[in-house]
């Protein structure tokens, strides 16, 4: 392997020169200019990326625990495989105690299988009858080694807490096969897996061997596990299977865009987990890669793009605003019919609405009304008046009357298809109108048979209550609210 | 045990759209179909009716080789079904799927292309014309781009329908596609299988609404883990067949299913 050594450091550059002013180790190793922290950070980077992709299948699928039966499943393979080295009198070798892990972790991964659709098992008792078997077997083999070669056994714990430092070139270049075997398969047969994760009866009913996908994403599983073991431990190794696929879902709707995420995410958490515990020589590899990525994850639910909590309260008060933006725009367009001054458009600035009408009309608080209006003033569909009154703009007339159009013809459709009074019928209009689709809109334009797609039929109850604008004071609105 | 067969077709046609011979599927020996067997004729609406648990959705299944069967086979145009599954679509109950998948509905409508893809084939405009076709042809297409967890039941149920439709297939198997869907979507779901079955295709239909039953369909199956009657709808559909299908339990077969479980209970170590 002399040569992936070789090629790696001419691909990395290497720097002979000794540098004029002495550097401190963090500064080597976030300037890489270390061989070692390079080799390691290439490797745990595309394993990274490979579980990354991995994981968003696993997840869709619904299977995302299995991962961890499986790699606490390699533990009696890598165990087993020592004690029998040593016994045969062969020299300690990484490839060979990965292969021993490749093998009782796919043994595990086809025990749940097994269990589940031979034993008719439910898949949380199979997942914990494995994971605890398997486990335990490797823990009494670790013992087993322990007792014999004493110190010489070390090496084995770094399988299960992780020992990224200890990552050779050789493992990076593992790392980086099965981040490339991950993503040819992913690109060679996604629509096979997509169809699998959503829909396995219709897979199964067009002929794909749902059974044989299923083992091939396990036996992935395996190839990750194996490559993960060195970097991050068996016990961690799910973490990069499932936290990544978990923070991408919330960023998008779309299953590629997931995908693209999730690598990133994945590669993201490692190089960053990689480099910190390199920098501080006490920090374990494995813990701080699973804590980088759970940082990924806190920071993906509060500010994902697609299910976020701060994107989801902001449409959500986006939505409220809009609500308020229609009652109020609803409120002065009716007010201008009772005026009689709706049916052509009316010059802007001709009729002024008080806003003490509005406040009376509608449960709001002085202070809500007079956002609300500031607001649409910024849209440029109202005008505020220093007399606090307002006027619609051509721009807000024209929304005014869709708006009116839109609750009248739900009023209706309800008065006619429900039984409803006039009064709930005009409430629950107010209430349905906001969710109307322009899909919904069609249909009830059919249903009711609208002459064009611009007359406001007229209310069928009486617009204003009946208060006449000298009974309420003339002076609602606090001083200091009107100027802004 | 011997079951009474009433079906109108005697002679077993070899390329009938779909043959059923003696179907049984148990769940752990709790025989679910017993005995079934079946013929229905091209370019018929074949309804599937009959109580809860009666063996309606498993039928479909075991047609489609979703569930194994004890015994019995089935023929699709005269040929086993997996030399012939192209000429089939299968809707699934709609509450099958994770509706939360990241996916839009042209997505769904997508996979019904898949099959004839193949393994390692790319979707081309040609594969997503067809989808767009089919989405409008459930008027739904301008829902093309919307996620799927936000459709509401009926358009959930259109895009289903339309994932069938760019199957192209020959022989439609659905599983209650009427459940929980809205008046419209009913209307939309009953249009596209008469513009099927005119175009020559046999449609099959899990369904629950007795009253609408008669008026859907042109064959009616009824159905209580055997086969009570099968047909014209005018013929099938008589007090005595429904009073056998929907009155007594069938409590010999339980009897002896719930018999043979607690055998093998007491055999066992």
């Amino acid at each position: 392997m002399n040569f992936v050594a070789v090629t790696l450091e001419f691909i990395a550059g290497q720097t002979a020169a000794v540098p004029l002013i002495p550097r401190s180790w963090a500064w080597r190793v976030l300037t890489l200019s270390d061989y070692n922290t390079r080799v390691v950070l290439y490797g745990t980077t595309l394993l990274g990326i490979a579980a990354g992709l991995l994981g968003v299948y696993m997840l869709l699928r619904k299977r995302a625990l299995l991962g961890d039966a499986i790699s606490h499943a390699t533990l009696p393979g890598v165990a087993a495989t020592y004690l029998w080295s040593v016994s045969a009198g062969y020299e300690k070798s990484l490839a060979l105690l990965l292969i021993g892990a490749a093998i009782s972790g796919g043994l595990g991964g086809l025990t749940v299988l097994a269990l589940r659709h031979v034993a008719k098992l439910r898949e949380d008792a199979a997942l914990g009858i494995v994971l605890s078997v398997f486990f335990g077997a490797g823990v009494a083999l670790v013992g087993i080694v322990q007792q014999d070669s004493g110190g010489n056994a070390a090496g084995l714990e770094g399988f299960i807490y992780g020992k990224a430092a200890a990552m050779t070139a050789e493992d990076a270049w593992l790392s980086g096969g099965a981040a490339l075997l991950v993503m040819l398969i992913v690109w060679a047969i996604g629509k096979e897996l997509q169809i699998l994760c959503f829909d396995s009866e219709l897979a199964r009913s067009q002929g794909l061997p749902v059974l044989l996908l299923d083992t091939l994403l396990i036996a992935l599983v395996v190839g990750v596990t194996i490559v993960g073991l060195q970097a991050v431990g068996l016990i961690l190794v799910i973490a990069l299977l499932v936290i990544p696929a978990a923070a991408a879902r919330f960023w998008s709707d779309s299953l590629k865009q997931i995908l693209v995420v999730s690598a990133c995410i994945g590669g993201a958490s490692c190089s960053i987990g990689t480099l910190t515990s390199a920098t501080f020589a006490k920090l374990p590899s494995g813990a701080t890669i699973v804590l980088v990525a759970c940082g990924g994850f806190a920071v993906s639910l509060v500010f994902g793009s697609a299910r976020g909590i701060v994107w989801q309260g902001l449409r959500h008060r986006r939505m409220r605003d809009q609500q308020d933006f229609q009652h109020f725009l609803r409120f002065a367009y009716e007010y201008l019919e009772s005026q009689n001054n709706a049916g052509p458009f009316i010059k802007p600035g001709s009729v002024p609405i008080a806003l003490s009408h509005l406040i009376h009309s509608r449960t709001w608080s002085a202070h809500r009304v007079l956002a609300v209006g500031q607001q649409l003033q910024k849209l440029d569909m109202v005008v505020m008046r220093p007399d606090d009154c307002i006027e619609l703009t051509k721009r807000g007339w024209l929304a005014a009357r869709r708006i009116v159009r839109e609750h009248r013809l739900l009023e209706m459709y309800l008065l006619r298809e429900t039984d409803v009074d006039l009064g709930q019928a005009d409430r629950d209009a107010d209430y349905l109108e906001h969710g109307l689709m322009p899909e919904h809109l069609m249909d009830l334009d059919e249903a009711m048979r609208a002459e064009s797609l611009f007359d406001v039929p007229a209310s069928p109850h009486p617009l204003l209550p009946e208060t006449v604008a000298s009974d309420l004071p003339s002076r609602v609105l606090p001083e200091q609210g009107k100027t802004a | 045990m011997k079951t009474t067969v009433v079906s109108s077709v005697v002679k077993m046609s070899a390329d009938a759209p779909l043959s059923v011979r003696d179907i049984t599927v148990a769940y752990h020996r709790k025989p679910v179909l017993w005995n079934v067997t079946l013929d229905v004729p091209g370019a018929s609406m074949v309804g599937l009716v009959g109580p809860n648990g009666a063996g309606k959705s498993t039928l479909l299944k075991a047609i489609v080789g979703m569930v194994p069967r004890i015994s019995g086979e089935v023929r699709i145009f005269g040929k086993e079904y997996h030399h012939h599954r192209s000429a089939v679509a299968y809707v699934p109950q709609r509450e099958s799927v994770d509706w939360d998948f990241p996916a839009t509905a042209l997505d769904v409508v997508m996979m019904g292309t898949y099959g004839q893809l193949g393994w390692f084939g790319r979707v081309t405009k040609k594969e997503r014309q067809a989808a767009h076709e089919a989405l409008r042809q459930m008027e739904i297409e301008h829902l093309a781009e919307r996620q799927i967890s936000q459709l509401s039941g009926g358009q959930q149920q259109r895009t289903f329908l339309a994932r069938a439709l760019v199957q192209q297939a020959d022989l439609y198997l659905m599983d209650e596609p009427f459940a929980a869907v809205d008046a419209a979507t009913e209307n939309a779901i009953v249009n596209i299988m008469r513009t099927l079955q005119s175009a020559g295709k046999t449609i099959v239909v899990v369904h629950h609404d007795l009253h609408t039953a008669r008026e859907y369909f042109d064959r009616i199956v009824l159905l209580n883990t055997r086969l009570i009657a099968a047909g014209k709808t005018a013929d099938v559909f008589t007090d005595e067949n429904l009073q056998k299908t929907y009155g007594g339990k069938l409590t010999l077969l339980e009897e002896v299913g719930d018999a043979m479980r607690r055998r093998d209970r007491s055999n066992s170590p």
